[in-house]
């Protein structure tokens, strides 16, 4: 049992256990303690000094953050000592700051804005650094933003890119004035290992780190009268824009998001759900076919285990860092890309369009997938598959810009050919959701029966845990599957790509040996996605999945197969899975690209 | 008791002594709780500055359970004016050596580290036969206890404890969030003593003559001697081991050029003390004196009326503004504001009410910095602002 | 292959592969290339199957780890206190005077590059420079001419124990 120790906060006394830091110490009693470079995601750094306090009999300030409380330890939180030494720090990151606060994309959601109101540093005559600095700012990644003027080397983008993502793509170099955050030889984000994931924009405090926005690009097209603007909404939006909005956390939003798009002026407003299902039905295929070829036909090119392709941040990051084991990835393009590929084609067909018309816009979780979307290879329609993407804080800005009320709109639905969707695609956007969405129907194809979990709930796929593991004995299976009997369908979840690459790790030393592995760059999975609203942290995350869980559970339909829209497009346009339009279509190819 | 504050030479650290075997295979058949009461009755301190009771750090560290501990040696001797730890480790690198072994001894380690500063290149290889020497002393009387140089790169910031860790693991040099300490955790985790050269040397004279021996040199709180490395306007700049205690006055009696106008006692880190404060200031560790009292890692800057404290500053503050690892705040951007500020102020662009801001603002860095340098880059700014505010304005 | 691939191997053979290794790795090739070149890194952070990024940041941090080319004598003259007011900049003009190179820069010929460091450690003989490992003192311009006179003949010599 943990030793209890007693202390005192501002005159409160508290009993916390022994290890506990002044700074949970403090939330325990009620005491806010302003901070900046911690994040509950991260390790303690205590860099800032933020969040100093007294310590009763120390001559120095403590930081909250990194000092563990000791017993019958007396502290201040607000005494003059503290004040006086908050105020002038947040001074000094004031005078090294870019504060030109209009101009900046974070304007209104900045911690280092928020404590500069909070403290009211009204008299700010330190001398201005940055004009002595010679900062550049880095925009050639097309996801991702650096402006090093707006840095307070808070390291949390470091810690972030380290210890949630393995990256290392960002880094700490030089020292004394000429610290600075900053990559290998001071490259473009563009040329180094960066995954694109963004997850060093939702924990920077500052605009120093912000995707790339394309919310002037989407205005053009909604009001450009020759374009017919279409609009596709990834799974994990939903549960994310509220939070952007005034709603709380974990509110499902999909009725008035689709109202808010379509009062924005897309001419159809469908959903990635569509294509997720699409991609369980491809992938599940491939699964399936993949198995065959290894265990019936024994055929050496084909590897297992397979490797889910969703998330590009995850895709950038195995074609940077496993480049030799490319193979294993599933070629199913992501939802987002199967959806511009068929916005061109078949949506383009179906509704009588000229596809060079059609403007293909989509509303995502993430930066990777702008990225994604500017891939050489996406171009399968015989255009650029998807034109623009927007992250859920962009949408939230337009939804702003164009003076919707959200919290009255009504709910609507999503427009029809490609809006229709189950539970299994809703839930892409919780870690494990692909993994779950794809077991219900795979089990149900090669047996003929529910997945045997209750209520479809596939829960040890569930939660956040790094990784996480299950098994799914096949028995009795239909005749066609029949090599399948007695086998045992091992699989894998990973999210955070610290976790994905323990997951390579144990495959490559061939500890592992599973069939089908679910890879989600972000932690939490796309809910917790590098474009999602800020902050983030395990708690949000936790009541986003959750709200994703109960849209699943509220669907009517749950399984990707039974899709009406999924039965119509095979009917109509690609025939079956793994079809030579689906292949031209729906799946691609993967580049290798260099560690260094 | 000694209640005299004059200058006392003392003369150990440098007193050729070529019976190190004797004392190492003596303090090897003592036991360790032997060892550390002779070193606490002693009452030496750290003589890298910061002064902590050696007795107590090394006792701290045997009395943490692990297999594997370290012993080192702090040799990244980088604090400006100082330059003594280089001539002990080339002159009697013994007496350092002996004093990790018996710490290794003493506290359990089996491995013992120098970290030696870039610039200090040349030493390594006498240091290096040295050690192998030593090593197979050791091996001769079953002491196992290896010693192996660790050289720095070019980083000041790499003196404090916890950033000289980090860098003999591979990173940069930044210092830790404290606690833990070194004792439980120091480098690679594990418990850790680490010592200053020159008090290795000194627990040497310690175990050979006694701990009274050393105890009777110096006065209360700050017993013994240490070196002091003297530099700047004086006729004899040089290494001097004298007694704790003495006062200001009588040290510049004694190394000043007769125009001494301040001294500059422990480095770009420590205090400038002007004329008028020479009587009251005495040097040693905490515990009043006569006035004020100055602990130092030995450095003695001496500035004679030629000098302008101005441009004094402005070096001590373009060094730390350099030499700042820049991980936390007030140190990384204080130090900017200060060295940009007494310029500004100097130009006349800053009034010179701006320097009691800075004044405010050292205040913070002091109370707020992340480790002992950031606590202590402004004490020379203070130190010289307040006694020499004309000469910062015009 | 290239030198510093195998200078690079053999050093990590002889330190060892871990993070705790890195520092006298890249000390082992300033020692050679006297800098740490992009490949150089690189191939440190494969051999050590580190991040790039981390070698590039740990490098950084450390003056006497240059990642700019150098000579092949590194002039670095102490700036602070004592050797600033013992007549530190005289020597400094004398050198780039003598060399025609401003500080941080390198000779044409790639013999000398002038760096200013910080304390040395040699205020009781200031000023003081060091010229690779080579620690020179009490210098005046005549002598810091001598000095460097000397290295220039060590180098048409063609001399093989640089330092």
């Amino acid at each position: 049992m943990v030793k209890k120790i007693k202390i005192s906060i501002n005159g409160i006394f508290v009993e916390v256990e022994d290890g506990t830091t002044i700074l949970d110490a403090a939330r325990k009693a009620g005491v806010i303690i302003p901070t900046l470079c911690f994040h509950k995601d991260l390790c303690i750094a205590g860099n800032c000094r933020v969040c100093v306090v007294e310590v009763a009999g120390q001559k120095r300030l403590a930081a909250a953050c990194a000092t563990p409380c000791e017993e019958e330890m007396e502290i201040f939180t607000n005494s003059l000592n503290v004040l006086h030494s908050r105020k002038q720090i947040i001074e000094l990151l004031l005078s090294e700051h870019n504060a030109d606060c209009t101009s900046c994309f974070k304007n209104g959601n900045c911690e280092l804005q928020k404590l500069a109101s909070d403290y009211k540093i009204l008299k700010q005559d330190f001398i201005r650094l940055v004009p002595f600095k010679n900062y550049t700012i880095d925009k050639y990644s097309p996801s991702i933003i650096k402006d090093d003027s707006k840095c307070i080397r808070c390291q949390r983008c470091v810690r972030t890119c380290a210890e949630l993502q393995g990256v290392n793509a960002l880094t700490v170099a030089y020292k004394g004035d000429l610290m600075k955050i900053t990559t290998f030889f001071e490259k473009p984000m563009n040329d180094v290992v960066c995954s694109t994931c963004g997850q060093c924009i939702n924990h920077c405090p500052t605009g120093a780190l912000v995707e790339r926005n394309y919310i002037e690009k989407v205005w053009d097209a909604i009001s450009d009268k020759t374009k017919h603007v279409v609009v596709q909404t990834a799974p994990a939006v939903r549960v994310g824009l509220g939070e952007e909005l005034g709603l709380g956390q974990g509110v499902r939003v999909t009725g008035k998001m689709v109202a808010a798009l379509k009062r924005l002026g897309f001419d159809a407003v469908m959903d990635t759900d569509f294509t997720a299902d699409l991609t369980i039905m491809e992938e599940g295929t491939e699964l399936l076919m993949r198995l065959k070829a290894v265990l019936v036909d024994h055929d050496p090119a084909v590897k297992l285990p397979m490797a889910t392709s969703c998330s590009p941040g995850w895709i950038k990051y195995i074609e940077h860092l496993f480049p030799d084991y490319l193979d294993h990835l599933s070629t199913c393009k992501s939802p987002q890309q199967m959806f511009g590929a068929l916005a061109k084609t078949y949506y383009a067909k179906a509704r009588n369009l000229d596809p060079e018309t059609i403007v293909s816009v989509s509303i995502m979780p993430c930066t990777a997938k702008k990225f994604e979307a500017a891939r050489p290879e996406m171009h399968d329609s015989g255009y650029r598959d998807v034109d623009y993407v927007l992250t859920t804080r962009e949408l939230a800005i337009m939804i702003k810009q164009a003076g919707i009320d959200f919290m009255k709109l009504d709910d609507m639905h999503f427009d029809r050919l490609m809006g229709e969707s189950t539970g299994a695609a809703v839930i892409f956007g919780a870690t494990g959701g692909v993994m779950e969405a794809a077991l219900r129907t795979v089990y149900e194809l090669v047996t003929g029966r529910d997945v045997p979990f209750e209520n479809l709930n596939i829960t040890p796929v569930r939660g956040m845990d790094g990784v996480k593991e299950a098994s799914i004995k096949i028995e009795n299976p239909l005749k066609e599957w029949a090599f399948l009997d007695g086998v045992e369908l091992k699989c894998a979840v990973a999210h955070g790509l610290v976790n994905a690459k323990k997951v390579m790790d144990s495959i490559i030393s061939g500890q592992a040996n599973y069939h089908f592995i679910e890879f989600m760059a972000c932690p939490g999975g796309c809910l917790g996605g590098g474009g999602q609203p800020i902050p983030t942290s395990p708690e949000i995350r936790l009541k986003r999945a959750k709200a994703i869980y109960a849209e699943d559970e509220g669907m009517p339909l749950r399984k990707s197969h039974q899709n009406p829209e999924i039965i119509k497009i095979y009917k109509d346009f690609l025939g079956k899975p793994l079809s030579e339009k689906s292949h031209h279509l729906l799946h691609t190819q993967y580049t290798a690209r260099k560690r260094y | 008791m000694t209640t005299s504050y004059q200058l006392k030479r003392a003369d150990f650290i440098f007193k050729y002594e070529n019976d190190w075997e004797k004392i190492l295979s003596k303090c090897i058949s003592r036991t360790p709780q032997e060892l550390i009461n002779e070193l606490i009755s002693s009452e030496l301190k750290g003589r890298g500055g910061a002064g902590f009771p050696t007795g107590l750090k090394w006792k701290l560290a045997a009395e943490v359970v692990d297999a594997t501990k370290y012993v080192i040696c702090n040799a990244d001797e980088g604090e400006p004016g100082t330059f003594k730890d280089r001539e002990i480790l080339s002159m009697v690198p013994y007496k350092v050596l002996t004093g990790m072994a018996v710490c290794g001894y003493v506290i359990g380690a089996k491995e013992g580290y120098i970290y030696l500063r870039g610039e200090y290149f040349f030493l390594q290889p006498e240091l290096n036969k040295a050690i192998r020497e030593f090593e197979y002393y050791c091996k001769g009387i079953n002491l196992d206890f290896t010693i192996r140089i660790f050289m720095g790169s070019g980083a000041y910031i790499c003196g404090e404890e916890t950033a000289l860790f980090e860098s003999m693991e591979g990173k940069r040099g930044e210092p830790r969030n404290k606690p833990p300490f070194p004792s439980s955790y120091g480098y690679m985790g594990k418990p850790t003593v680490i010592n200053n050269v020159e008090t290795l040397a000194h627990t040497y004279t310690i175990f050979k003559y006694g701990a009274k021996r050393f105890y009777d040199l110096g006065v209360q709180y700050s017993r013994g001697s240490k070196l002091f490395s003297v530099s700047g306007d004086t006729p004899k700049p040089g290494i001097y081991e004298l007694e704790l205690g003495m006062s200001l006055a009588d040290f510049v009696d004694e190394f000043g050029d007769g125009d001494t106008k301040a001294v500059q006692v422990g480095g770009a880190s420590g205090f400038l003390v002007p004329r008028k404060r020479f009587d009251e200031t005495a040097i040693g560790f905490q515990g009043k004196l006569t006035g004020i009292s100055l602990p130092t890692g030995g450095s003695m800057m001496l500035f004679n009326s030629s000098r302008s404290m101005f441009n004094v500053l402005d070096n001590y503050l373009e060094f730390f503004r350099e030499e700042s690892c820049g991980q936390c705040t007030p140190c990384r951007v204080g130090c900017q504001q200060l060295l940009m500020g007494i310029k500004a102020v100097k130009r006349g662009e800053k009034n010179a009410k701006y320097l009691d801001k800075l004044l405010r603002l050292t205040e913070t860095m002091k109370l707020t910095a992340k480790c002992g340098l950031g606590q202590s880059v402004a004490n020379s700014f203070s130190s010289i602002v307040e006694n020499f505010r004309e000469e910062m304005i015009y | 292959m290239n030198p510093v691939t195998d200078l690079i191997k053999s050093l990590a053979d002889q330190h060892g592969r871990s993070r705790h290794n890195l520092l006298p790795i890249l000390q082992g090739v300033v020692e050679q290339e006297k800098y740490l070149s992009e490949y150089s890194m690189i191939e440190i952070a494969r051999e050590l199957d580190l991040p790039a990024s981390e070698v590039y940041g740990t490098a950084t941090f450390y003056s006497f780890l240059e990642y700019k080319k150098m000579g092949r004598y590194i002039i670095r003259i102490c700036k602070t206190i004592t050797c600033s007011m013992k007549g530190k900049n005289q020597v400094l003009l004398a050198i780039q005077d003598m060399l025609k190179i401003g500080v941080g820069e390198t000779t044409p010929d790639g013999t000398f590059s002038l760096l200013q460091t910080n304390c040395l450690g040699f205020c009781h003989k200031a000023p003081a420079m060091l010229v690779n490992n080579e620690v020179f003192t009490d210098l005046t311009p005549e002598k810091v001419r001598e000095i460097l006179r000397m290295y220039m003949n060590k180098k048409k010599e063609g001399g093989s124990y640089d330092n």
